[in-house]
């Protein structure tokens, strides 16, 4: 029998492998971005499999705005990371030193 | 016994391929492993009885965002294996953070008691379709709330186009106040050539 557990233990296994990714690829902009798709992912599956086993289907509501806000951040994300790598010629992230953060 | 065997599967190759997106060498497949991802995610979602959010994983992931990465990573010229230097320095560390997390979590949903509304831990049936239920609440309760998603989505496209866009001086671009100002008298003449002579330009 699939129970609520099964679904959170997917969930939690995705959402490590994102922040994995995160901490793997730590010059690589565009894999630290797709890792974040990821654990947006992790973070919807949780909300629907929530949102099923309660019979609330406020969770899907919520679950289709975190979709929203993760194609908009994947756009604006993109962008930056175009005119960063038009000035600049590299995305690497040790790079970004021109705010002299 | 067919969902229990759908669940694995999907549930199986969400994880393999969410490895394989953070550990592929090229990263246009890892672009195409996250496409495996969110297909394999919008079925999980299709087993909890989420139609409509399944339908919008595989839309917007598969048809906007993964494609708009595969776009980007095409477009730019990058040395990626020069990207990956840090990668096995930083791998035994990652791995000890990861599984440490990992363990929490898990410890956090065992340990985790099901209230009464989730004791009985069957998905419960609904009479009104999923979409239908859904569009409902979207437009009655959360109507404020969908709005304001639709302003966050036209604010990241004003800004991705403001963001990415050059004047360039080279191109001949549409003069609309010129053409705007034109009138018919200065536009139009009317010529009555006789035979033989033909149009003077």
């Amino acid at each position: 029998m699939i129970g609520l557990t099964h679904y959170l233990t997917v969930a939690a296994i995705l959402f490590t492998i994102g922040v994995l990714g995160i901490f793997l690829n730590r010059r690589n902009v565009i894999l630290m971005l797709m890792a974040i798709e990821l654990i947006l992912l992790a973070v919807n599956i949780n909300l629907v499999a929530f949102s099923a086993y309660l019979g609330d289907l406020t969770g899907q509501v919520l679950a289709m705005f975190v979709l929203t806000v993760a194609a908009a951040e994947a756009a604006i994300g993109l962008a930056i990371l175009v005119i960063f790598f038009r000035r600049r010629g590299s995305i690497a992230v040790d790079d970004v030193n021109r705010m002299r953060g | 016994m067919i969902s229990i065997l759908a669940f694995y599967l999907f549930a199986t190759l969400t994880i393999a391929s969410a490895i394989a997106v953070i550990f592929a060498r090229n990263p246009v497949h890892s672009v195409l492993w996250l496409i495996l991802a969110f297909f394999n995610s919008a079925g999980l979602m299709l087993l909890l009885g989420a139609e409509f959010i399944a339908m919008l994983v595989v839309i917007v992931y598969v048809g906007a965002v993964a494609v708009l990465f595969l776009f980007v990573v095409m477009m730019l010229d990058i040395d990626f294996a020069s990207l990956r230097s840090g990668f096995t320095r930083n791998l035994p560390f990652g791995i000890i953070i990861a599984l440490v997390l990992l363990a929490e979590v898990i410890v956090a949903i065992s340990a985790w008691k099901a209230g009464p509304a989730l004791s009985g831990r069957e998905i419960p049936a609904t009479a009104t379709p999923n979409i239908v239920a859904l569009g409902q609440m979207l437009y009655s309760r959360y109507l404020f709330a969908f709005e304001l998603a639709g302003l966050i989505l036209l604010v990241a496209m004003v800004g991705a186009i403001v963001l990415t866009h050059r004047s360039r001086g080279d191109v001949r671009g549409q003069k609309i106040s010129k053409q705007v100002a034109r009138r018919p008298d200065e536009a139009i003449k009317n010529l009555n050539p006789g035979v033989g002579e033909g149009m003077k330009l």
